[in-house]
């Protein structure tokens, strides 16, 4: 019963994250129509900064300043996607998709190298927050508390995210842009304003997802890309655009991983990957998604 | 080299035909003015070109943006490796049927999927179908070695293999590179015939408006299924030309950031024409390798590249080459 339990916690944690970084995706695509192949470099701004505050500038903090610092990395990620919507983004709006998937692929390439010129090649590691919680009897194993939090944090952005776009004024002008854009604009919405504060929200929710899980792992070269293939997954098996698809994506990848690792190590990958060709196939949008 | 022979459209027979032959003479008599190793980077090019050649039927004439075109290449070395390890092969026509036999039915397989959507989840259906083949190359790794790779060694061309001390470097920039150069050529031809062909302009049509295509009696499923098959084994074909060059075949070519870069080069030389995935990918060989031996951020400069060229010269150099030969022929 403990095991069972353990793992699906393990599956929630995966979740959790997947979430934040999926949703950063999904809503900037709903919005502004674009996949951003760089949204995986954002997630790993964040756990580079938090692991960065957390674990070399402020080694030696009371903890409890230490916790409060977490969402530094958020942060940091938020304010990279604030420079780079209206500098590099903002000209292909009107351009065609493959220019658009072009630009966000040399913005990978460019920001991979961005985290390795700052903070090297070598893991940061911010562990000391993972370990000052200790763990928790659950059955007759234990299970990291930090674990816990970082679930809890999974759950909350959710849940804010939800009340931010469907029951806040910001929410509603969000919608009416991703729905018709020149309507929106007819309609005395600043696009440009929505546009970037969207981007923004959707870094920040990748950033704070590299941030909250950087104390468990470590942050390394690499993480981005592998970040966004799982996010891709996700959207997919959601459907691109919606925060509910993400949602049960990121519980259907969170799930599956953790069935995988467990079961069938070899095709746990090849798995996700036929899950979400198969979701293509049946429902090209998603799950959730809307036909454009 | 001059515009004609870059242009779509083709200006008269005899400037192209002309333009032509002088290339292919320059390739032929190349590896007696340069040094090896600059003749090693052009085989690599001459192979990476023969990978955007397939790519670009796909883009820059049927109108579709593959990101899953690694996994073509891939399962190309793949093919090359496991008929080295597991039936004991040396002989490189052999290598390069197997490779083409492969590519085939993994590219019908997935073809047979992939061009039911267009646009943007066309991309995304291609890059996941890739990754499942980049996760199972990755994870079985009794079978292919996982990141530790397949070893590949040299090849018999034509029954005839590498002499008793010979230098592989010799080998490799000498015969091998007149081997890669023929079959480049003939890839270059029959990309030409195809593109010229009934079946190339019906591609072109469909590109530019499905509807009225489909009105006119193009089977647009049917076509694009072809189109998505020849791309695929012009693709499988470089893969297995490569791993030669290479020695070893690891995961990282089945990797989406590998389609990437087969993107990359074909927009670096302009879709829109048919010598720009050529020129296009051997320029990128070479400002790779450039870049990898100068500094360790060669990502960051070649992604500051790729943003400057899609943000300033969209059409690529051969695109721009022909604006500007063609403005410079009217001002005369």
């Amino acid at each position: 019963m403990g095991i069972l339990l353990i793992h699906i916690l393990n599956a929630l944690l995966y979740a959790s994250v997947l979430f934040l970084i999926a949703g950063g995706l999904s809503l900037i695509y709903g919005v502004m129509r674009i996949v951003n192949l760089a949204h995986g470099n954002l997630y790993a701004i964040g756990a580079y900064v938090t692991a960065w505050v957390v674990g070399q500038w402020l080694v030696g903090a009371p903890t409890v300043v230490l916790y409060l610092l977490i969402p530094a990395g958020a942060l940091a990620a938020a304010a990279t996607g604030a420079i780079i919507e209206p500098t590099l983004l903002r000209p292909f709006y009107t351009r065609a998709e493959e220019y658009q998937l072009l630009v966000t692929f040399g913005l990978l390439m460019i920001l991979e190298d961005v985290v390795r010129f700052i903070w090297g090649p070598y893991p940061l590691s911010a562990s000391v927050l993972w370990s000052e919680l200790g763990s928790i009897a659950i059955g007759d194993a234990l299970y990291p508390t930090y674990n816990l939090l970082v679930i809890a944090v999974g759950g909350l952005a959710a849940a804010f995210l939800w009340m931010f776009v469907y029951r806040t004024r910001f929410g509603v002008v969000l919608r009416a842009a991703s729905q018709d854009m020149r309507m929106a604009a007819a309609l005395g919405i600043n696009v440009n304003r929505v546009y970037v504060q969207a981007f923004t929200l959707g870094c920040f929710m990748a950033g704070l997802g590299g941030a909250i899980i950087v104390p468990s792992q470590s942050a390394v070269l690499g993480m981005s890309v592998d970040a966004l293939i799982l996010a891709f997954i996700v959207v997919v098996i959601g459907g691109l655009g919606s925060l509910e698809g993400a949602l049960v994506g990121a519980l259907v990848v969170g799930v599956v991983r953790e069935a995988g690792i467990a079961l069938f190590p070899e095709i746990e990958l090849a798995l996700l990957y036929l899950i979400a060709a198969t979701v293509l196939l049946v429902r090209p949008a998603g799950l959730f998604g809307r036909t454009a | 080299m001059t515009a004609a022979l870059l242009s779509r459209e083709g200006r008269s027979p005899v400037t192209v035909v002309a333009s032509a032959a002088t290339v292919v003479v320059l390739l032929a008599v190349l590896p007696y003015l340069l040094a090896p190793y600059q003749i090693l980077l052009l085989t690599y090019g001459l192979v990476m070109a023969i990978a955007a050649l397939g790519f670009n039927l796909l883009l820059g004439y049927t109108g579709l943006l593959s990101f899953g075109h690694s996994a073509f290449f891939g399962v190309g070395a793949y093919a090359v490796a496991f008929m080295v390890k597991y039936l004991d092969l040396t002989s490189m026509e052999l290598f390069i049927v197997g490779a083409i036999v492969a590519s085939a039915l993994v590219t019908a397989l997935f073809g047979l999927v992939c061009v039911r959507y267009t646009r943007i989840f066309f991309s995304i259906l291609t890059l996941a179908l890739s990754q499942v083949l980049w996760s199972l190359a990755f994870k079985f790794f009794w079978v292919t070695g996982g990141t530790d790779g397949l070893r590949v060694p040299t090849p018999t061309l034509l029954g005839v293999s590498i002499g008793a001390g010979q230098d592989k470097m010799t080998f490799l920039a000498h015969r091998y590179y007149y081997y890669v150069l023929v079959i480049f050529l003939a890839a270059v031809g029959v990309m030409w015939v195809i593109v010229h062909s009934p079946f190339g302009k019906a591609l072109q049509a469909i590109r530019d408006n499905e509807t009225r295509a489909e009105f006119v009696g193009v089977q647009v499923w049917h076509y694009r299924w072809i189109a998505f098959l020849i791309s695929g084994v012009f693709t499988g074909l470089a893969g297995a030309l490569w791993v030669p060059l290479n020695g070893l075949t690891t995961p990282d070519i089945l990797l989406w950031t590998f389609s990437g870069e087969i993107v990359f080069f074909t927009v670096l030389g302009g879709f829109g024409t048919f010598a720009g995935p050529i020129v296009g990918a051997i320029v990128f060989n070479y400002l790779k390798t450039f870049a990898v031996g100068y500094t360790v951020y060669w990502q960051m400069f070649l992604g500051v590249v790729l943003v400057l060229l899609v943000l300033g010269l969209p059409t690529g150099i051969v695109g721009t080459a022909i604006r500007v030969w063609g403005k410079g022929r009217k001002a005369a």
